[in-house]
């Protein structure tokens, strides 16, 4: 499904200065895998996620990235969703004004219109929506809010897990979901993830802890430092990590 | 992220710029005594209103064209307009609907505004001024059941003459300002309202302004009186031809409520704003005042600003009545070479009145947005209150937005609050919104839209959906 192959990603700092980021990355996810992507502060895993979703701010350097056989770093982000990619944002925005239920409806219409399938009239969408809130948590006072307007960080953050029930995206990457949250929050993106984990589904969990992934269980486990992944491993690695820190795969590499 | 997404300023989608063919009578070009004599005895109007008019003219004569407003302002040559322009077929003065130039019917088609008493805008009366005259009005029978008067200002003058005279001049004398003396010498229709005492307006009532022949200006003038406890909501559209010369319109609106009325005011002002490279468009210079006369009384403004070339106006309110109240909400959108110095004033007199200024700016492309806005508070004026929230959003590098608060108090219980904010369309809330499949236009319309809400919701429902609309036209272009 996505085929990420020596992927180099620089950024212009505040001084216009180009700084590289990803330097190298490789990353194979097949169809209904679920990937881990851990690693200290800094060493690219949410310009990983960016990048994949088409953020601009990012010069691309060398590499190819293959999404379904697609060239994905030649697509338009709103391409990029429509094709079924979907990024749960680490820090979401907020756009006031604008009422959740009108940003989900247009959101789903417009993937709908995408793949050829008439939008869901107003009653069939606040059923979907109603019985999806239940699932995150959210009163009926969230659908006539703004967008993210005020929320909580918490709140967001579910809003963002619901976002992803709503639009059951073909591969989804969880940038950080788990940063912030408490317990009961945490249980419930493990749910809905897990709801969501089916032969076709693919997901790429990015994340500091391990924690998430007791809820979570991922297929393959990728630790990256600098740039790019320096070593894949199968749950037990996630939980060395926990125990030992990060610093003694750096030093098993650069030594 | 702005030259990425706005480096395609290309041509804006204007949809009202078409000419009707019609045969019209007009005078000269040109600015005299004999012009405004001449225009009172087209309409055949008493002798007060001759005496108001050359006062008026002679006052203007005295006086030079305001310089103060954040604008690049070309000279206009006062003595190259044709102040009065009207279709042939209106000589014989006002009809009936049924008797309505066909080809007039079919220009207000073709605007969206079906001069028939049914279909979408069922349950709106409308007044369709055509350049310098009233072509016809719906729905005079039944306002006129619940003795609501709604016509015509010529009208008016023949047949209810001393409320003419009773009001006429009392919120906007004609010494008020250099546009309000010009009107007051020329203007030539507009609306009348009238509500009488306890009477709840039973539908919206709206006129529809259209400039047609080249060269000539558009000065109309709207009285409304509302009487104690009587309620209106009033709503008006402006549209005008693509061309490359500038056209002049200078309006005054007079708003009168006493002791618990209401009067709602809405405008969406749609004229022509000119080409992409800022060539032609509207100049649109307008007085609008109401005055709280009685106690509990209230005046709310609202207006979506999308047209003009250049906007120059302030909808206000003198809040004489104790305990009256006024507000002013404000959408006003630049793009290409559009300029906007729009705001409000809100006199307070009375003790305990309210005002609320919420006020939108949005400027695309090269487009100038300023608001400029005056909250006074007079010594009488005890426990008066004001909020002002005053946004700016911006959409281009080159683009501006001003704003120009003047804030006096000289009571010292008065409370007076102003916020601002002035941003750039976030990248983040682009790339969000995409991210979730939505097209960069539609991402652009959905964000500028809920930066508008807060007015949108002052609208009357059968408008807020084509205000909407009409920013998404007007914001077309702005991004590539």
């Amino acid at each position: 499904m996505l085929d990420i192959n020596n992927l180099c990603v620089s950024i212009q700092d505040e001084k216009q200065q180009a700084k590289t980021i990803l330097r190298g990355l490789n990353l194979q996810i097949k169809p209904g895998e679920v990937h881990a992507i851990m690693g200290p502060n800094g060493s690219g895993k949410s310009t990983l996620a960016n990048v994949l979703a088409g953020r601009e701010d990012y010069q691309l350097n060398d590499g190819t990235v293959q999404f379904d056989g697609a060239d994905l770093l030649s697509l338009a982000p709103e391409e990029r969703a429509q094709r079924g990619l979907f990024l749960a944002f680490q820090y979401p925005t907020e756009i006031p004004g604008v009422n959740n239920m009108y940003f989900l409806r247009t959101a789903l219409n417009s993937l709908r219109k995408y793949n050829n399938m008439p939008p869901l009239d107003a009653a069939d969408f606040l059923q979907l929506v109603k019985s999806k809130m239940k699932e995150v948590g959210f009163d009926q006072a969230f659908l006539h809010r703004a967008v993210n307007e005020g929320f909580s960080g918490g709140e967001k953050k579910r809003n963002e897990v619901l976002q992803m029930l709503m639009l059951a995206p073909r591969f989804i990457v969880l940038d950080e979901t788990d940063s912030g949250l408490d317990i009961d929050a945490l249980q419930m993106v493990g749910r809905a993830v897990n709801s969501l984990r089916n032969q076709e589904r693919s997901i790429l969990v990015v994340t500091h802890y391990q924690r998430l992934l007791d809820y979570i269980q991922p297929d393959v486990v990728h630790v990256m430092a600098q740039g790019k992944i320096i070593k894949s491993g199968d749950k037990s690695l996630a939980l060395e990590l926990e125990a030992k820190g990060y610093s003694w795969i750096e030093n098993e590499i650069t030594p | 992220m702005a030259n990425k997404f706005i480096k395609d300023v290309v041509n804006q989608n204007y949809q009202y710029g078409f000419v009707t063919n019609i045969d019209s009578d007009s005078i000269a070009p040109g600015l005299n005594e004999d012009v405004v004599r001449l225009i009172s005895a087209k309409k055949n109007e008493p002798a007060f209103m001759l005496e108001w008019r050359l006062k008026a003219f002679r006052y203007w004569e005295t006086m030079q064209q305001p310089e103060w407003a954040h604008l690049r302002l070309p000279i206009i040559d006062f003595q190259d307009i044709i102040y009065y322009s009207v279709p042939k077929s209106t000589e014989a003065g006002p009809k009936s609907l049924a008797d309505v130039d066909p080809k007039l019917l079919e220009t207000y088609n073709k605007l969206g505004i079906p001069l028939h008493e049914q279909g979408r805008l069922a349950g709106v009366a409308v007044d369709a001024v055509f350049d310098s005259i009233s072509v016809a009005t719906t729905y005079k029978a039944k306002l006129a059941e619940a003795g609501v008067i709604f016509c015509p200002f010529s009208e008016a003058v023949q047949k209810y003459p001393e409320l003419i005279e009773q009001y006429l001049g009392t919120v906007v004398p004609y010494r008020d300002n250099f546009f309000a003396a010009l009107n007051s010498a020329v203007f030539s229709d507009g609306s009348f309202v009238y509500i009488p005492k306890g009477v709840r307006c039973p539908m919206e009532l709206s006129t529809y302004f259209r400039i047609n022949t080249a060269k000539s200006g558009q000065f109309e003038r709207t009285l409304i009186i509302a009487e104690e406890s009587s309620y209106v909501s009033y709503l008006e559209g402006c549209t005008a031809p693509m061309r490359d010369e500038n056209q002049l319109h200078a309006a005054v609106v007079e708003l009168v409520a006493l002791d618990n009325a209401q009067i709602k005011y809405s405008t969406v002002q749609n004229w022509y704003p000119g080409d992409a490279k800022g060539l032609g468009g509207i100049f649109n210079f307008v007085t609008k005042r109401g005055h709280c006369r009685g106690h509990h009384a209230k005046i709310s403004w609202t207006q979506i600003e999308t047209g003009s070339a250049i906007t120059w106006k302030y909808p206000s309110v003198i809040l004489q009545g104790d305990n009256s109240v006024g507000e002013f909400y404000s959408v006003a959108l630049t793009n290409h070479y559009q300029q906007a110095d729009t705001g409000t004033k809100m006199i307070h007199i009375g003790k305990n009145t309210r005002s609320t200024i919420i006020s939108k700016g949005i400027s695309a492309g090269f487009g100038q947005n300023t608001y400029r806005g005056l909250v006074r508070m007079l010594p009488g004026a005890k426990n008066a209150r004001n909020y002002t929230q005053c946004d700016s959003l911006l959409l281009s590098e080159t683009c501006g937005a001003h704003t120009f608060p003047y804030i006096e108090v000289k009571n010292t219980s008065a409370q007076v609050e102003h916020e601002a904010s002035t941003a750039k369309i976030g990248e983040d809330q682009l790339f969000y919104c995409r991210q979730r499949g939505l097209k960069t236009e539609d991402a652009i319309s959905m964000i500028v839209n809920g930066f508008c809400k807060q007015v949108f919701n002052e609208l009357p429902m059968e408008f807020a959906v084509e205000a909407q609309k009409l920013l998404e036209v007007s914001l077309e272009g702005s991004v590539g």
